[in-house]
């Protein structure tokens, strides 16, 4: 906490100050829409710091991340669908499972020097491994989908994620604020030191005697692990999962989008980012509505379209550029 | 957790900064005086990967204001574009609803109308499923939606029944038999659904193997090698559009000529694209699935609205989707008049207590369990004639008679 | 029974050489320029769209319909190239990725929005026609396309072995800052790099329309799928391409016929960490371009 507080000015504090105060305040005065659009943000914010934190500091391009969301999603609901372990429990294995998952693929990926591309691929590979693997377990509904039923009358047991808008926001709120302070911690302790050394040059940082291949899998674990946290949110807030769609490749694209237009590599990225990215969906959508174009695929090329200008006019991603021109950071990598 | 929170719009000037963007999207509050027009919000996925379907739907929802209107109901359509993609279909469920829809129509995909039906059932707006077939929908306790279609396992129990029928119709004899299906959503949930019914349906022929495959594989040619291999009269397919093409294509290929080609209750083997792909080669492939009756006023009136409405379209292929998505709305319209009000919970009991002999799909009258479903959806006999789909059973709705077995391929024009 | 097993292994690798041409266009690109190419599987799907329109408004065949095709989609990635991609040249990969999924998701719901959602085929005259060799049946088109793929690559093949300007690319993917200093021009030599890579997508695609129906679905799946080839076979190495695509073709007809068809991808998916693991060069070594 001190470490982020300790690296912005006064200016950037007051900022963070008055949106954390409007986002816990935000249940009050928004209406449920915008309520359910800043949960799927806040949600955003928090797998895409998971990710960052392997991408953007530790250098490793994961393009596979969905597999940890299903994995993720899936334990908690098998528990709980078919043993009645509540998710507050069930999240422990989740996080496991979806870190062991994780352990495999550094483990492979690392042991055997696969690095850059051939790293993004060989995390693809496994999702979609994964994907069809999961379309075959009957237990959990193979390709036919795992329910999780609604159940009026559990409604409010808050610790086994039964509840409406209010509940989830708060808990997307929740994630996403742990998600940037373990970030910001990370990133001002020596395990983020070595992740740095490792992104800029890793024949160096091994010759400071920094555990190369150690750093990097605490990196995977660490990553895997709370993205797991965001898949049992995810279960349990749609209530439905399905292989097709849970380890698709577009949702693991989706899911990285948010950081590195926001800026990988910093704590406030992936939040900028997500607040920037989803809102852009919805104000396209709002946008070729009023314009009254009612032609399907309008709104993605024009997001497309967006982000290729982003990346073109801001390659570092919006925040770095923000922060720069408002004068926010003291010392933001 | 269940509040209305639907005023709260006013005050969102409160939120400068992070939610500017959001807000840009301000919404007319809602008007609370009881209105005489239905808004419904119709959630289809007009674009992603299940778009063709999506568009199909799209089709039944625009005509139905037009021909609603001459049976004295009055809706009005707010269109949304679910993406195929389940966040995307919440969130602008939960918009659709804040700019003042009253009913939710939707959502072709299972994944979306379960996240979609959470919103419905936190904001008491009814849901009104038009197509759907995962049967756990109607079994999670939801009690702000109906679904009026057959689950997967009405699709494979009425499809497998009326194998029977189509084989005393024709005279003809199937000994044994392959069943080759899409390993997806709803393919999965048809296999298990035809396993379990199977027995029932006493049916004078065996399985011999059961083949899933992948439907985003590049090609079927293996596939059709494996069942060309056992050689059976009967080939059971549950497929979508493009990979019924596939197989066709290849089994033509590869000189393959069962007996018949059934589709126990899935699409496919009627899209559009199946007759310009194959042309000839689509005749006399059976399909046992819900349909639209083509003797039933409703449904002339329906294809009259259907022809200046979608000129490169035909009625007659889209008997499915185009179908349903028409009786969902009449569905939601009719609840409405007989409510006089479209306020939540009311609307709800008066949809739930729907009971409507004319309609325009085969069947009974449209009624609704304890649980939301209507168990009264028939199933037709579909054959391919012409490259039309085109009902031969049951005989009170048949247009033609059927014709099995299915005429070699070579030759065909 | 072992002629059922040689015809799927035919089928397999006829349907691989063609997957092989569309890997290709991946791996040349890669190779020289060095920017993955993540739109690729939409450029294949474009090209499907073009053979659909060119055979039904002037009922050209798409094996012929390939040439135009091809030499327009080499036009559109020189220009992309010079334009847009050549300052994302050495830049971060994850940089590389959002440029390119974004054009991506462009291409893909323009064609969308212009054609609709629903599968576009075109009907040849020989489209079901298959050859009859003792106990094997081999569809005719399958042959033509596979031939046809072959003769592209092999063209491919001896512009850069034969010619100057494919010597000087090849210089250029060999040593970059020589070639400079050589006087080449690299700017250039990567524009017309990534104009061949295209030119062969757009010839795979026109192929490929002959076996499956244009529909925008189809891209994501065919990005993945040459990815899949080219690690496979060696990202960068031009025969690897090829080589990549039959033995997932093949192996994927294989692992269909003898394990569920279903989860006959995950054995591609297998086969592509096993190299990965094993070999990460790829089976055909790291650069032949």
């Amino acid at each position: 906490m001190t470490a982020l507080w300790g690296a912005m000015n006064t200016r950037a504090r007051i900022l963070l100050g008055v949106l954390v105060v409007m986002l816990l305040a935000a249940p009050l005065a928004l209406d449920r829409y915008f309520l359910s659009v800043l949960t799927l943000i806040l949600y955003f914010v928090y797998v895409g710091q998971a990710w960052n934190l392997m991408m953007g500091y530790a250098g490793q391009l994961s393009l596979g991340h969905a597999l940890y969301v299903g994995v993720g999603g899936y334990v908690a609901a098998a528990l709980w669908v078919h043993y009645g372990i509540g998710p507050w429990l069930g999240v422990v294995p989740a996080i496991a499972i979806a870190a062991a998952f994780g352990a495999a693929i550094g483990w492979l990926g690392f042991r055997f020097g696969i690095e850059g591309v051939y790293f993004a691929l060989l995390t693809i590979a496994f999702a979609e491994f994964t994907r069809i693997g999961f379309d075959h377990i009957p237990f959990v509904g193979g390709a036919g989908g795992l329910f999780i039923p609604y159940e009026q009358d559990r409604i409010g047991e808050w610790w086994n994620l039964r509840g409406g808008q209010h509940l989830f926001y708060y808990l997307a709120f929740l994630l996403a604020a742990v998600g940037v302070l373990i970030t910001a911690l990370l990133s001002r302790a020596r395990l983020g030191f070595q992740w740095l050394a490792i992104r800029e040059d890793e024949t160096a940082a091994r010759a400071l005697g920094i555990d190369v291949f150690r750093a990097k899998m605490k990196a995977v674990l660490i990553s895997s692990g709370m993205t797991a946290v965001g898949g049992v949110f995810y279960a349990f807030y749609n209530n439905s999962l399905f292989p097709t769609q849970i380890f698709n490749i577009s949702r693991s694209i989706e899911l990285i989008l948010a950081p590195i237009v926001g800026g990988i590599g910093t704590v406030f990225g992936p939040v900028v980012g997500a607040f920037v990215l989803t809102p852009l969906g919805e104000v396209l959508i709002a946008l070729t509505e009023w314009l009254g174009i009612d032609l399907p695929g309008v709104k993605a090329v024009f997001y497309g379209l967006t982000l290729m200008i982003i990346i073109t006019l801001v390659p570092t991603g919006v925040w770095p550029w923000i922060a720069r021109r408002l004068d926010l950071v003291k010392n933001e990598p | 957790m269940t509040s209305k929170n639907r005023g709260g719009l006013s005050r969102r000037h409160l939120l400068g900064g992070a939610a500017a963007a959001t807000a840009l999207l301000a919404t007319p509050s809602i008007v609370r005086a009881q209105p005489k027009v239905l808004k419904v919000g119709v959630a289809l996925p007009r674009s992603g990967y299940l778009a063709a379907a999506g568009q199909a739907c799209y089709r039944g929802a625009e005509i139905a204001p037009k021909v609603l209107a001459d049976y004295g109901y009055a809706v009005e359509l707010m269109h949304v574009d679910t993406e195929s993609n389940v966040d995307i279909a919440r969130n602008q469920a939960e918009r659709v609803i804040a700019e003042g829809a009253q009913c939710i129509v939707g959502a072709f995909q299972s994944g979306a109308t379960l996240a979609i039906a959470q919103v419905c059932e936190q904001r008491q707006v009814p849901l009104c499923i038009n197509v759907a077939a995962a049967p756990q929908i109607t079994e999670q306790g939801y009690k702000y939606l109906v679904r009026n279609f057959q689950t997967g396992g009405q699709l494979a129990a009425n499809g497998l029944r009326l194998i029977k029928d189509v084989m005393a119709a024709t005279n003809v004899e199937f000994k044994n038999a392959v069943f080759t299906y899409a390993n997806d959503t709803f393919g999965t949930s048809q296999a298990k659904a035809i396993d379990k019914h199977f027995p029932a349906a006493n049916l004078p022929f065996k399985i011999e193997e059961s083949i899933a495959y992948d439907p985003r594989a590049q090609d079927l040619s293996v596939e059709v090698t494996k069942i060309r291999a056992i050689n059976p009269d009967l080939v059971m397919v549950v497929t979508r559009a493009s990979d019924a093409i596939k197989l066709i294509r290849d089994m033509v290929r590869q000189r393959f000529e069962p007996k018949a080609i059934i589709s126990p209750g899935s699409p496919g083997l009627y899209d559009e694209e199946f007759y310009q792909a194959l042309g000839p080669l689509a005749d006399y492939s059976v399909i046992n699935v819900p349909w639209v009756n083509p003797k039933a006023k409703m449904t002339e009136a329906v294809a009259a609205a259907f022809k200046p409405a979608f000129p490169k379209r035909r009625f007659a292929v889209e008997g499915f989707n185009v179908g349903f998505t028409f009786e969902a709305m009449l569905i939601a319209a009719d609840g409405f008049k007989r409510a006089g009000t479209a306020d939540g919970p009311e609307l709800m009991k008066a949809i739930r207590a729907t009971d409507l002999a004319e309609h325009v799909m085969i069947g009974g009258p449209i009624q609704f369990d304890d649980t939301g479903q209507n168990n009264n959806i028939g199933s037709a006999v579909l054959q391919n004639r012409d490259r039309t789909p085109t009902v031969v059973l049951p005989e009170s709705a048949a247009t033609m008679k059927p014709v099995l077995p299915m005429p070699p391929w070579k030759g065909r024009t | 029974m072992w002629t059922i097993y040689l015809n799927v292994v035919l089928q397999g690798v006829m349907t691989g050489l063609i997957y092989g041409l569309m890997a290709l266009g991946l791996s040349v690109i890669f190779g020289v320029v060095r920017v993955v190419n993540f739109a690729h599987g939409e450029f294949a799907v474009v090209a499907m769209y073009a053979a659909f329109v060119l055979f039904k408004i002037y009922g050209l065949d798409p094996l012929i319909a390939m040439a135009p095709i091809a030499l327009a989609f080499f036009a559109i990635g020189f220009i992309l190239q010079m334009g847009l991609v050549n300052s994302f040249v050495g830049r971060a990969e994850h940089e590389q990725f959002i440029l390119l999924v974004g054009l991506a998701i462009i291409l893909i719901n323009a064609v969308l929005m212009i054609f609709g959602p629903d599968a576009q085929p075109v009907n040849l005259p020989y489209a079901f026609d298959s050859y009859l060799i003792g106990p094997l049946i081999i569809d005719k088109v399958r042959v033509y396309a596979a031939i046809a793929a072959v003769a592209v690559s092999a063209g491919l093949f001896a512009f850069f072995r034969h010619t100057r300007t494919g010597t000087a690319i090849r210089a250029c993917a060999d040593n970059l800052v020589g070639a400079a200093v050589i006087g080449l021009n690299v700017k250039r030599l990567y524009a017309l790099t990534f104009g061949l890579g295209l030119a062969c997508v757009g010839a795979a695609g026109a192929l490929m329309e002959t076996i499956a129906d244009a529909a925008p679905s189809l891209g994501p799946a065919y990005t993945l799928l040459a990815f899949t080839i080219v690690i496979v076979g060696g990202l960068g190495s031009m025969s690897g391409a090829l080589v990549g695509g039959v033995l997932i073709g093949v192996s994927e007809a294989l692992a269909g016929f003898l394990i569920a068809p279903s989860m006959k991808s995950m054995f591609s998916f297998a086969l592509l960490i096993a190299v990965l693991v094993l070999r990460p060069q790829g089976l055909m070594g790291r650069r032949v371009a």
